[in-house]
């Protein structure tokens, strides 16, 4: 036998050890994923609702959806709460994180007081929102400590959606834990050069840690835009989508078609809009990343 | 002093004074939270709140215990916990070991379409999910819940993977000399030095577990088979304890304390592991 052919047999067998050893991902991406993704696609063009058989109509269930004002509402109470939270997250957490990164003494400490709220099962946590947002609850003693008048924050129709933004605003930890992570490894000597030329404040951070921190800046986006896109539970468990449909976010409308009046193909129409809608915003994103985001590997 | 100094300090002290003072106001509904759990009916619908109550009502954990089956809920949290994380850390970390470690042509490839499943919302695939499990008879039992847990998470497997990179290539070289097999060199050399990371996974999917609300609400109707996550909700749709905030507070401390303490002694690892997906 030659030293190749031996080789070759060896190649084989790692390859098939390789196929072994991810199995239980190929296994799940072939059933779990693929398969669903597929038969989710058939499903859009179909009336189902699980007993009865299931009827093709074509491309009725998104002809459907366009003339639906409750799919437009409830894209436009998401679209709301992602570009509020997304934005106020952001902000909140680079802030933060840019004074944490000062040499703070006790840093662990406040970066665990700051990630705390995003540790909290978010069951519980809506129920204690729900009871800070109750009308005689504690939001209200705030408000009128300040001199404002007490509101109904769930049941008034402009204020319900703010509530849950506000809500929501309380887990910016998370991108907090990420952004000083970012921070910390910027290399100092960067620092020391721009104050050798005698920049300030502005510049520093204008010149040196937003184009360090911009692939940070990029994940963090990215990742809080599908997060926010996806929120269901806040508005499923304290405020139903109401009032008058005020926080019927879209995967709570999904939801509903799909497990609560059993429209399947429609509930799947709609998935595969919240798809499209990720996936573009996604791609809108990367695409405009060379504009602002700078990546160091790439200059060298 | 000379007046750089000072302007150093004023500003040192401002920072301080911002950071307390914001992780004062986040702080306020944690302590709100275990407050009002301890508050009688009376204390509940005070102006201004009562935020020490006078006694605290123990009592209050106990009633809210018993008003609901708590005990059932806590047993299935565990079981369901136990029976996504395990399967969850062994298959994450075969298949991180395969990707990280064994040549094959179709392997870059391949991670590529494991790492571009992660943006795939899982919306797309839980309608056909749903009646595949509601076809073989799975729907109200655990089982949809468990069972996919068999399969790796992308996120989990890149993590893992991320981690098996950093162990030197010379120890699987020398294993293999001494005619140790692929298994082997995963199970005694790579599972060992890899405990730290399957520990982040592990508590990762632990607080994914516990936490989680959206599968059990499609997949669970019977309350003997609710977890804690659904069995929290049920205080609203009885309307004697809708307004026992007291109560629901009590409870709600008691879901919340497992994830929490867990959190506490493990945030190194906790922190390393989020921060591993920002950095590719």
């Amino acid at each position: 036998m030659t030293g190749e052919k031996r080789l070759h047999r060896k190649q084989k067998r790692e390859e098939r050890e390789f196929y072994f050893f991810i199995s239980p991902w190929l296994m799940g991406f072939l059933f779990l994923t693929l398969a669903p993704m597929l038969a989710s696609i058939i499903l859009s063009f179909a009336r189902w609702n699980i007993i009865t058989p299931p009827e093709w109509v074509g491309f009725d269930n998104y002809k459907e959806l366009m003339h639906d004002q409750l799919f437009w509402k409830s894209l436009g109470v998401t679209s709301t709460f992602v570009l509020s939270s997304v934005v106020l997250k952001l902000a909140a957490s680079l802030l933060v994180a840019m004074f944490l990164n000062q040499k703070v003494r006790a840093i662990g400490l406040f970066r665990t007081i700051f990630y705390l709220p995003t540790i909290l099962p978010i069951v519980a946590s809506s129920m204690l929102w729900m009871w800070i947002f109750f009308p005689n609850g504690l939001l209200n003693f705030f408000v009128t400590k300040l001199g404002l008048s007490p509101q109904n924050w769930l049941a008034n129709e402009k204020l319900a959606l703010p509530s849950l933004i506000l809500m929501s605003f309380w887990g910016f930890g998370a991108s907090m834990i990420i952004f000083l992570a970012g921070l910390q490894s910027i290399p100092q000597y960067l620092y020391e050069a721009a104050q050798i030329d005698g920049a300030g404040w502005w510049s520093k951070f204008w010149n040196v840690t937003f184009p360090m921190l911009s692939p940070v800046i990029f994940f963090n986006l990215v990742m809080g835009f599908i997060g926010s896109f996806k929120v269901f539970t806040p508005g499923y468990l304290i405020t139903d989508g109401g009032p008058h449909y005020a926080t019927l976010f879209y995967v709570l409308y999904l939801f509903r078609n799909a497990f609560e009046y059993f429209n399947l193909g429609y509930a799947s129409a709609l998935a595969w809009i919240l798809f499209f809608i990720i996936m573009a915003f996604t791609l809108l994103i990367i695409k405009s990343s060379p504009l602002w985001v700078y990546y160091e590997a790439e200059r060298r | 002093m000379n007046k750089a100094k000072i302007a150093k300090s004023a500003y040192r002290t401002a920072i301080y004074v911002i950071l307390i003072a914001s992780s004062a106001v986040l702080l306020i509904p944690f302590a709100w939270m275990v407050s009002s759990s301890l508050l009688s009916e009376e204390e509940m619908f005070q102006h201004p709140p009562v935020w020490i109550p006078k006694p605290p009502h123990w009592s209050n954990y106990k009633e809210a215990w018993e008003a609901l089956p708590f005990t059932t809920f806590l047993i299935n949290t565990l079981l369901l916990t136990i029976g996504r994380v395990l399967p969850q850390v062994f298959a994450c970390s075969l298949v991180a070991f395969g990707f990280a470690r064994l040549r094959a042509r179709a392997s870059s490839k391949l991670f590529f379409l494991c790492l571009a499943t992660m943006m795939l919302p899982g919306q797309v695939t839980m309608i056909p999910t749903y009646i595949i499990f509601n076809k073989l008879g799975w729907v109200n039992t655990f089982k949809p819940l468990i069972v996919p847990s068999f399969f790796a998470g992308p996120f989990f497997v890149f993590m893992l993977r991320q981690f098996f990179l950093t162990i030197p290539l010379e120890l699987d070289e020398a294993a293999r000399i001494d005619g140790a097999s692929s298994f082997q060199i995963y199970y005694k050399i790579f599972l060992p030095l890899a405990k730290p990371a399957l520990g982040a996974v592990a508590i990762f999917s632990f607080m994914a577990a516990w936490n989680d609300f959206m599968g059990p609400l499609i997949y669970l109707h019977d309350i003997e088979k609710y977890p804690l996550a659904l069995g929290l909700r049920l205080f609203q749709s009885y309307g004697e304890y809708a307004t026992r905030w007291n109560l629901i507070m009590a409870s709600s401390v008691a879901m919340v304390l497992p994830p929490l303490i867990v959190f506490f002694f493990t945030q190194k690892h906790f922190i390393k592991g989020i921060t591993i997906g920002a950095f590719r």
